[in-house]
């Protein structure tokens, strides 16, 4: 196990083609840290830089106190699970955990309680003689993380391991993935799209945009005050709503908007969705302009409240309100968090 | 088919069994005759029922040719024809692998360069080149040897093309989950690429064996010696001269000698890459 340095690292393809724009991080040994971000966000070639798959164009990656940017992956000391599991597909189940340690010389003897040890954890020893293709999914998963596990490495990568698998193995395996971080306590990166995901495993979180690091901190930090309209407007969903006022942003969670009087309303809408979803309802509006000018329609801020199931919410206008301790502010120029 | 229309049946069995009457019938023709004495071939008609001179007839062809003919032995050629035959898709697989290996998986100077030059050869095969191919030959005296045999007919981009083609499918994770497993890239194409190639493999050398073993042209100006004939080679030669002038009946022998290597190959690798086929690796 070993702490992970990122400092300033950038990868450009070319001259004018750069991906990454100096993301910096220190992450502390034993810690789960999830890559959240958009598709092409730059989350994947990250860690494809500290698994030494991309080149380092600059900045510095250090493992376990190692500047590893010259280092070939398997000097690097980790272990990567691939999306699509990139499982040996003519190899049986043991010879694909077992194929990194024979390559390393270990023992056939050693190999083997490894590799037992492994399959116990992950519950394969059923299947350690059958061939990849013979396996479910979840199965297959398991084998690839297990590939992972017997090298005993001080640093777990995963590529949006879970994205390949049904949403109901997917809460299983996410599951899984924690107990077995919690068993082993190796440093974990963990790149992923989805936002469930790194709200349930991450310690830390990196929340990426455009080859940027927006925000950097723990999934309640970032979920609670957001750095950016970026990350507003990521985490949450529905995501957090933003309205236009006085030249800057007022963002407020759809959860922390209650109906009220009309009276009393701090906000009003004009309603054209319900969603009903049992625990709670979903109620997606446009704001309603004060001077009933027919503004168009584009231009008003799309709002979106959660209000309790049993809320019998109908379309018409709404009227709502908030307290003032979860209104967030952003700049609209730079998107940036004002803090008060 | 669900459909029932007996005259359809009817009619689609009379097609079929005509085909298989157009192609199996001179292979019928080839035996008989194959096993009738020297007169009885000469019948006209020729009988077209076995004769009982089989045993005879291929001791004859296998042990000393013919008698008016060419007298080189027949075993001799089926030698010769199985080295150039082997030969051939041993050296083009491992040759053209290598090559495919190169180019899908490194990334050096003026690569798709020598891609594009290895893809234009497809359009040269041996019949284009053959008056520099035999210069060169001749010059480095390889005339009558199994070298100037089957080295200029191993030179292939065909098969190179497969195998780019085949390692292009390979998904890039798997090159680079051995990465971080430690392999080196020759321990990745060994532990691998080679036995996902497999299948492709096979295939190729069904088609490159029957490729060899069928060769005329080129084996005809290079093996002007007898003992280097091929058996293809070895009809031809033993075709002297006028039509009462040749012992058919050996000629045919050689014939049917001449077509089981392919066709047992064929039968017995059939299976294999049937079995490939379905049994997809990736």
């Amino acid at each position: 196990m070993a702490a992970v340095q990122l400092k300033d690292v950038r990868k450009s393809y070319t001259a004018d083609l750069q991906v990454i724009h100096g993301v910096s991080m220190d992450i502390r040994d034993g810690e789960f840290i999830v890559i959240l971000g958009p598709s092409g966000c730059g989350k994947s070639t990250l860690l494809r830089m500290v698994a030494g798959l991309e080149t380092i164009t600059a900045g510095e990656i250090a493992i376990g106190g190692r500047v590893v940017n010259n280092l070939e992956p398997k000097d690097r000391d980790i272990a990567m699970v691939f999306q699509n599991y990139a499982l040996y597909p003519h190899m049986t189940v043991f010879d694909n955990m077992a194929y990194g340690l024979r390559i390393r010389g270990f023992s056939a003897a050693e190999i083997s309680s490894r590799v037992n040890k492994a399959a116990e954890i992950l519950e394969l020893k059923k299947f350690l003689d059958r061939k990849p293709r013979a396996l479910s999914g979840g199965q297959r998963q398991r084998v690839a993380m297990g590939r992972a596990i017997v090298r005993e490495p001080q640093v777990f990568l995963f590529d949006e391991p879970l994205s390949n698998l049904d949403a109901k193995l997917r809460v299983t395996m996410r599951g899984e993935l924690a107990a077995l971080h919690r068993r082993l306590g190796t440093t974990s990166l963990f790149v992923t799209h989805d936002q469930v995901e790194a709200m349930t495993l991450a310690q830390r979180m990196i929340v990426m945009n455009a080859g940027r690091a927006e925000q950097i901190g723990a999934p309640l930090e970032v979920y609670a005050r957001p750095a950016s309209v970026f990350v507003a407007g990521f985490i949450g969903s529905p995501p957090m709503n933003l309205i236009p006022r006085d030249g800057r942003l007022l963002g407020i969670r759809p959860e922390h908007l209650e109906p009220c009087a009309v009276s009393e309303a701090m906000l009003s809408i004009e309603v054209d969705l319900i969603e009903p979803l049992g625990a709670d309802t979903l109620v997606y509006g446009h704001e309603e302009t004060p001077g009933g000018k027919a503004a168009d329609i584009a231009s008003m801020a799309r709002i979106a409240a959660r209000l309790p199931g049993e809320a019998a919410a109908k379309p018409g206008k709404l009227s709502l309100r908030y307290r003032r301790e979860h209104v967030h502010w952003f700049d609209p120029a730079s998107g940036k968090r004002i803090d008060a | 088919m669900v459909e029932n229309r007996p005259w359809l049946t009817v009619f689609s069995h009379v097609v079929l069994l005509a085909g298989v009457a157009a192609v199996a019938f001179p292979l019928y023709v080839t035996f008989v005759a194959s096993t009738l004495s020297l007169q009885e071939v000469m019948q006209v008609p020729m009988s077209l029922v076995p004769g009982d001179h089989l045993v005879e007839n291929y001791s004859q062809v296998l042990g000393a040719g013919t008698h008016s003919g060419s007298k080189a032995a027949v075993s001799q050629m089926l030698i010769n024809s199985t080295v150039m035959a082997l030969a051939i898709p041993l050296g083009k697989i491992v040759i053209s692998i290598i090559a495919s290996f190169a180019i899908v998986y490194f990334r050096f100077p003026l690569r798709m360069f020598f891609f594009w030059m290895i893809f234009v050869t497809l359009m040269l095969p041996v019949e284009v080149r053959i008056i520099p191919t035999l210069q060169v030959i001749t010059d480095l005296k390889l005339n009558n040897t199994y070298a100037g045999l089957t080295i200029p007919l191993i030179a292939s981009a065909t098969a190179t093309f497969l195998f780019r083609q085949f390692f292009m499918t390979v998904p890039d994770e798997l090159a680079e989950a051995a990465r971080v497993d430690g392999a080196s890239p020759m321990r990745f194409f060994w532990d691998v690429l080679m036995p996902l190639s497999k299948t492709t493999m096979a295939a190729l050398f069904v088609i490159q064996f029957i490729y060899g073993w069928n060769q005329y042209l080129w084996p005809l100006l290079v093996a002007t010696d007898e003992s280097m004939y091929t058996a293809v080679i070895g009809i031809k030669r033993m075709i002297v001269g006028s039509d009462a002038a040749n012992e058919w009946n050996l000629i045919m022998a050689t014939a049917i000698l001449a077509m089981l290597p392919p066709a047992i190959v064929v039968v017995l690798m059939q299976k294999w890459f049937v079995k490939g086929l379905v049994e997809t690796e990736k």
